[in-house]
This record gives C-alpha cells, sequence and structure tokens, in this order.
C-alpha cells in the first residue's frame, strides 16, 4: 500500500487528466467537471449581461436618444436607437439573464457543485446523475433565453407583471418558460445539496464541524426546495392565463392581477435570499482563511444562515406595499422585513469580530470581501429605507430601489462570486493569478461601482421613477447624477475586464499553484491535490480537528 | 495523453477505471430522501393551485357552489376508489418484491396500471362530456357565464388537468420500474426505484383525494 502511495505522490492525475475527450464533459457525472462547465456558462451570461447593462447606462446618459443606442440598434437593422420598447426589451434582458441565469446559479452551482462534496469529504454529491440533469437544465434553460433574445425579447421587466404580460404581443411565454425549466435546475441542485450534506459528511464531522460555506448553502438549497416550485407554476398559470384564458389573472374573467404579484414573490423573495445567503458563507470561509481565526460566534451564523431563510420567507408582500394591500397586511410584512435584518446584522457583526485581533492578510479574495462587507452594509441599511411602509411609499418604483437591489445583489452576490473565484482559482486550475493587477482591478471596480449605484440612489431620492428610457423636459435636474452614474459604470467596467483579464491569463500563463496557497484548514486545501484527483482524496478523510482551528498564533 | 493516462490507472488500486470513471456507491437512504424531497416541492406546487381555489372560493362561494353541482359525484367518487385501491395494490407489490416474490409484484403493478387507465378513462368521458356542453377554456359560452363559474372552470380545467398528466407520468414511471424489475435491475436488495415509484404513485393518489371533496362536494 505504501508503494502505492508513493507512486500517486509522484504521478498526481488530476480530475481534468484523468479521462479526456469532448463526450468524457458532456456525460460527466464528476461534481467538478459540472461546476467548472457551470463556471464557463455563468460567466459568460454574467459579462453578456454586463454588456447590457453598459447600453442601458449608455441611453440614460444625457437626455434624448443616444448616439451610442443608435450605433447598437443599427447593428441590428434599426434605426430608432434604444428607446421606446427596445429600451424595454433591453432592461428585461438585463435582469432575467442577470437573474436567472448568473445570481441564482452562481455561486451554488460553481463553487457549491465544485466544492461541497470536498468540503465535506465526500467523493462527489449524494446524486451524481440528477446533478448532471440539473446541468442540462440549465443548458435548455439558458438556450430557449437566448432564443427569446432573438425573437425581440420579452418588454414586461424581469417581474412579468400580469395583466400587462398576459396582454403584450412581445414573446413573454417563452421567457417564462425559460425561468420555468431554470427553476427545475435550481430545485434538483437543492435536492442533492440537501441529500449530500445529510448523507456523506465525513467520519467525525458533525453538523457544527461543518465549514460555514456548508451551512450557507444547505440554508440556500431548502429556500430553493421551498420557493422554486411556487414561481415555476405561477409562471405556467400565466402562460395558460394568456394562451388558454383561464382567467385566473385577468380582471375581465373574475381574476385578480395582485394575486399574480403575491405568488411571484412568494418565490422571488426567498429567490433574493438563495442569492444572498451562499455569498455569505463565502464571506465565513476567506475571514476565516485570512484572519487566521475561527468564525466568531461559529453557531450564530450558522443558525442566522438558517433563520434569514426561514424569515426570508415570509417577507415578500414589502414588494407590494403600493399594490393595495390591506393596512395591517402592510404592517405586519412592514415588521417581518425588519425582522429579517437581525440575522443579517448578526453575520455582519460575527464577521467583524473575526477580524479583531485576526492576524489579517490581506491578499486579493480578502480584499474583494472587505469590498463586499462595505457594499452589502450599505446595501443593507438602504434596504430598511425600503422595508419600512412609510418611507418605502415614497422611493417605490424610483431609482433607490434599483441602487438598493444592486448594491445588495451585486455588491453581495456579484462581489463574492469575484472573491470566491480569487479564493478557490489556485485549488480549481492549479495556476496562481497576479496580485497586483487585482489590486487594481478593485480600486476600480469600488470606486466604479459607488459612483454607479449610489449616483442612482441619490437619482432615487430625488425622485426619478425608474424604466424610464429618457426623462421628459423639466427634469434637467438629474441629468448631473445619470452622468455621474454612466461615468461610474466605466470605470466599474474596467475594473470587471481588468479581473476577468487576470484570471484568463493566469488560466494559461499563470505560476503553477501549490496544494494550500493561503494556509486554510478545510479539508479542499489541507486533503486534497491541486487540482483535486478524480475522487477528490486519496483516502477517505476522516475529521479530527474543526474547520477553523488555527493555532493561536501564526508567523505572517 | 491517453496512454500516460492508462499507465497512471495502472499503477492506482483505486477504483476508478479510464472508461467508467465513477463508480458511485448506493444509498438507498439517500435516494429515498432525495425523492421526498421532490415530493415536497410538488406539494408545493399543487399548493399554489390549492391558495388560488381558497381565494376565489372566498370571493365567489355562491358561484362555485353553483358549480359544484353540475359535476358528478358519482363518477368522481368511482375515480377517488380507483385511485385509492390502485394506491394499495402498490404497496403490495412493493411489499411483494421485498419478499423475493417478482411474479406477484408485476401482477400488482400491472393491476395498479390498469386502474390508472381507468382513472384516465373516467376523467377523459367527464372532460367530453363538458366539451359537448360548451364548456371548454376560452369558449364562447364560457366567457358568457358569470365571474365565478369562469374562474371555477378555469381552475378545474387546470387542476385536474394537472393531475391527470401526474396520473400519466406515475404510469409511465411504473411501466419503467416493470421493465426493471424484468431484468433484475430493481429487486429484493436494491429496491429503490420501485419504492420510490410506490412514494409518487401515494402522492398523485394524495392529491386527488384533495381535489375531489374540493370540487364535487362543495355544492
Amino acid at each position: 500500500m505504501s508503494d502505492v502511495a508513493s507512486a500517486e505522490q509522484s504521478q498526481h492525475v488530476s480530475f481534468y487528466k484523468e479521462t479526456s475527450g469532448i463526450m468524457n464533459w458532456i456525460w460527466t457525472i464528476d461534481h467538478k467537471r459540472i461546476g467548472i462547465m457551470y463556471l464557463t456558462a455563468v460567466t459568460i451570461f454574467f459579462l453578456f449581461a454586463v454588456f447590457l447593462g453598459f447600453c442601458i447606462r449608455m441611453e440614460l446618459m444625457d437626455p434624448g436618444v443616444s448616439e451610442f443606442g443608435k450605433m447598437i440598434d443599427g447593428m441590428f437593422g434599426g434605426t430608432d436607437g434604444l428607446q421606446g420598447n427596445t429600451y424595454n426589451r433591453l432592461l428585461t434582458m438585463h435582469g432575467v439573464v442577470m437573474i436567472f441565469l448568473f445570481i441564482i446559479p452562481g455561486i451554488p452551482a460553481v463553487f457549491g457543485n465544485f466544492f461541497l462534496p470536498i468540503m465535506i469529504g465526500a467523493d462527489d454529491v449524494a446524486l451524481p446523475k440528477l446533478n448532471l440533469l440539473s446541468w442540462y437544465c440549465y443548458v435548455a434553460g439558458a438556450i430557449v433565453a437566448l432564443l427569446v433574445l432573438f425573437l425581440g425579447g420579452p418588454d414586461t421587466g424581469w417581474t412579468f407583471y400580469a395583466p400587462y404580460s398576459a396582454q403584450t404581443a412581445d414573446t413573454v411565454e417563452l421567457a417564462l418558460f425559460a425561468a420555468f425549466i431554470l427553476g427545475w435546475s435550481s430545485i434538483l441542485t437543492g435536492i442533492n445539496f440537501i441529500v449530500t450534506i445529510h448523507r456523506l459528511r465525513a467520519p467525525g464531522m458533525g453538523w457544527f464541524d461543518m465549514p460555514l460555506f456548508c451551512w450557507a448553502l444547505y440554508a440556500s438549497a431548502w429556500m430553493q426546495v421551498i420557493a422554486t416550485p411556487v414561481v415555476g407554476i405561477t409562471l405556467i398559470l400565466l402562460m395558460l392565463d394568456k394562451h388558454l384564458g383561464i382567467g385566473i389573472f385577468d380582471p375581465l374573467k373574475g381574476g385578480d392581477p395582485v394575486l399574480f404579484q403575491h405568488m411571484f414573490w412568494i418565490y422571488s423573495h426567498p429567490a433574493v435570499y438563495i442569492m444572498i445567503v451562499p455569498p455569505m458563507g463565502i464571506v465565513s470561509e476567506i475571514m476565516a482563511t485570512f484572519c487566521r481565526r475561527i468564525v466568531f460566534g461559529y453557531k450564530f451564523v450558522a443558525f442566522s444562515s438558517m433563520g434569514i431563510a426561514m424569515i426570508g420567507s415570509l417577507v415578500w408582500a414589502h414588494h407590494m406595499y403600493t399594490a393595495g394591500m390591506a393596512d395591517e397586511a402592510r404592517i405586519i410584512f412592514s415588521f417581518l422585513t425588519f425582522l429579517v435584518a437581525l440575522p443579517s446584522a448578526v453575520k455582519v457583526f460575527n464577521w467583524t469580530a473575526t477580524m479583531y485581533k485576526g492576524s489579517i492578510s490581506l491578499a486579493p479574495p480578502m480584499i474583494y470581501t472587505l469590498i463586499f462587507m462595505v457594499l452589502f452594509s450599505i446595501g443593507g441599511f438602504t434596504g430598511l429605507v425600503n422595508g419600512a411602509l412609510a418611507t418605502d411609499v415614497h422611493v417605490h418604483d424610483t431609482f433607490f430601489v434599483v441602487g438598493h437591489f444592486h448594491y445588495v445583489m451585486f455588491g453581495g452576490n456579484g462581489v463574492m462570486f469575484f472573491a470566491g473565484l480569487l479564493y478557490w482559482f489556485p485549488k480549481m486550475f492549479g495556476r496562481m493569478y497576479n496580485f497586483t493587477m487585482i489590486y487594481i482591478s478593485s480600486v476600480l471596480f469600488f470606486v466604479g461601482f459607488n459612483m454607479l449605484y449610489g449616483g442612482m440612489k441619490w437619482l432615487g431620492i430625488m425622485g426619478a421613477p425608474r424604466r424610464y428610457w429618457d426623462m421628459p423636459s423639466g427634469n434637467e435636474h438629474y441629468v448631473t447624477w445619470n452622468k455621474i452614474s454612466t461615468h461610474g459604470s466605466w470605470l466599474m467596467i474596467a475594473g470587471i475586464a481588468i479581473f476577468f483579464g487576470t484570471l484568463l491569463y493566469a488560466l494559461f500563463f499563470g505560476k503553477k499553484a501549490t496544494d494550500n496557497p493561503w494556509g486554510s484548514m478545510t479539508f479542499e486545501w489541507k486533503k486534497t491535490k491541486t487540482p483535486p484527483v478524480l475522487l477528490n482524496f486519496d483516502s477517505p478523510p476522516t475529521m479530527t480537528y474543526g474547520p477553523y482551528d488555527y493555532p493561536e498564533k501564526v508567523e505572517k | 495523453m491517453s496512454e500516460l493516462t492508462a499507465n497512471a490507472n495502472n499503477l492506482n488500486d483505486h477504483d476508478h477505471h479510464g472508461d467508467a470513471p465513477h463508480e458511485h456507491h448506493y444509498d438507498p437512504e439517500g435516494d429515498k430522501m432525495g425523492m421526498w424531497l421532490f415530493l415536497f416541492t410538488e406539494l408545493l406546487l399543487f399548493g399554489i393551485f390549492f391558495i388560488g381555489f381558497a381565494v376565489y372560493l372566498n370571493m365567489y362561494p355562491e358561484d362555485f357552489s353553483r358549480c359544484s353541482k353540475r359535476l358528478d359525484p358519482i363518477l368522481g367518487g368511482i375515480n377517488t376508489l380507483v385511485l385509492l385501491f390502485s394506491s394499495f395494490t402498490m404497496a403490495l407489490a412493493i411489499q411483494q418484491l421485498q419478499k423475493g416474490n417478482k411474479t406477484a409484484s408485476q401482477i400488482l403493478s400491472f393491476i395498479t396500471l390498469i386502474c390508472a387507465g381507468v382513472f384516465c378513462l373516467i376523467k377523459k368521458s367527464e372532460w367530453l362530456h363538458k366539451f359537448d356542453g360548451g364548456l371548454f377554456l376560452n369558449s364562447e359560452y364560457l366567457s358568457t357565464l358569470p365571474h365565478g363559474e369562469q374562474i371555477f372552470y378555469g381552475l378545474y380545467f387546470v387542476m385536474t388537468g394537472t393531475h391527470a398528466i401526474h396520473v400519466i407520468i406515475g404510469a409511465i414511471l411504473i411501466i419503467t420500474t416493470m421493465v426493471f424489475v424484468h431484468f433484475d435491475k430493481v429487486h429484493a436488495d436494491r429496491i429503490t426505484l420501485i419504492e420510490n415509484a410506490g412514494l409518487f404513485w401515494h402522492l398523485v393518489d394524495l392529491i386527488w383525494i384533495f381535489l375531489f371533496p374540493l370540487y364535487y362536494l362543495i355544492g
């Protein structure tokens, strides 16, 4: 046996090289390959949706139709520029691609797939074939979504509100269908993660010995399982309403369109926690690794994930304060919304306490995590303005809401996707990237981000409504902030470009990474090679120490 | 490259090979847990229908009660008994396979299938009867009815239709299981597939038990 072990030492065959050929990727049930395929797809869709967002910002920079918009529209044979319905479609597709193809699947499907089994010491997820099916649901949904785009795209906004969505002539039903299929991808991944965490933890690893990323995935997996079927069937009902006239959302037939909003947000509010809880798990991992300390209040952080999952499922109607609900309902939902700030705050305070007296090293993943802390706190606090009934009525449907949403979603999920990528990139690809370039990108990103979305918040406070392609004359006071916002978007996009450029360069020309470049204590760094072998571990690991049991003092 | 890989494989006495890279261990508990979670999502899916039903029943109680009287509780009742009986035979089929009685299990599965067929035929005759009376979605006649009745029939067709689709999926699942049992891929020691098919079938039955009183008996 020891001969074999030493032979393995000299001949480390990573999962990339174990089998080769395209078919071994297409039909693979290896969670790592599925994770890599998700990463590729998710990144491409992200960059594409960034481009759509860029077009929106260019249109809004100056009053009137922009030259840039005319140029883009001209490339597709149009002459009007990005105004009117074209703008509506652009805006809808930006939202649909970002939310359903990037933010929701992003962190669980990429890092969850790749690292959850390794972190708990398993050789794969519990249901590998289901995992492959979930990937193909994603592919099918993505294809339908792209098809919609080329057929013109829906103009409803990503929320598909009835009764407009049931009446517009545009291709809403295909977009609904895409979201339905993508929902199944999400459900199957959720089921898989729950079963994996219940069944495949390494010997000796109790529930409270798991890394916190696993806890975050566990909580969000439950939300995926509980909430996604609701939106799936709601979207199907909307399709049936549109084509078969069942009338459930159609006031002409006795239906109630507000019911659609309820059913939609019963999913879509928990969905924002599906989007934010996994990134919070990454924050815990990175905080522990780069502060060389156990995460302060481990159990509180773990339970706060579950707390967010539970309370987050009961707050949906705060999207509908102005939709015509009873006052009692509005007050209760406002109260519940404030409650959900508690577990979120528990997390932020515990991370801050983790840094206190920690041995902090400001490596790139940590820099992006600190950016998260700032942006998410700003987003969280401005969220209270939206959650409070009295103030929300004033900022409802203004740019303030757009700014808030981007602060928590992009500043939360997107930034932690970057940080997670920086943290795990060496393990996934076996290469190390250039730190200096990442530092430069982080500065550009941070400054640009705050100009872009901070500008939007200020516009919203001034009263600028969202979803307008132009401000009618008499609203010249919006021009300055629209300009600042668009200029910020240029800086931010430059940061994103440098970020992905650096990683792409490192993928081919980067230095070889060692097995544990960050000196982390969790399984994926301590017990696997870089990149991991096919079944992850040379021999099944057992848990003999906690995931964050760093020695008291560590030499830098 | 492939030669190198093959050499490396020979050196390792792992249980992974070039052609079949993954021999995942068999975990019946895990598979069953996955199935229960899936059933949970199904319940939530129908849950939204039931919420919709509750909302509109509350808005239009008289219309709903009037429409309910026009459905045939005898046919609905027969269908309920058929499904209950089929759930019983399905449970027996699993039990027989656990004991190793393959033939008995296959016969019981087949009876379950026949019950599924009978259910669908009765459902079809009920729907056709409605269609003959001019009652179908988007019909001229339907649009002249009061709001509550339009919503009632809209929900009726969608909910019983979705349930019927689940009956058909369940039947396909049972056929698949029978094929696997026939080729001894599913047997007393590897029973998860038929158990999961059984769980799905009980869910189909259970949902009907709620649909039946809501539509046929509230009048």
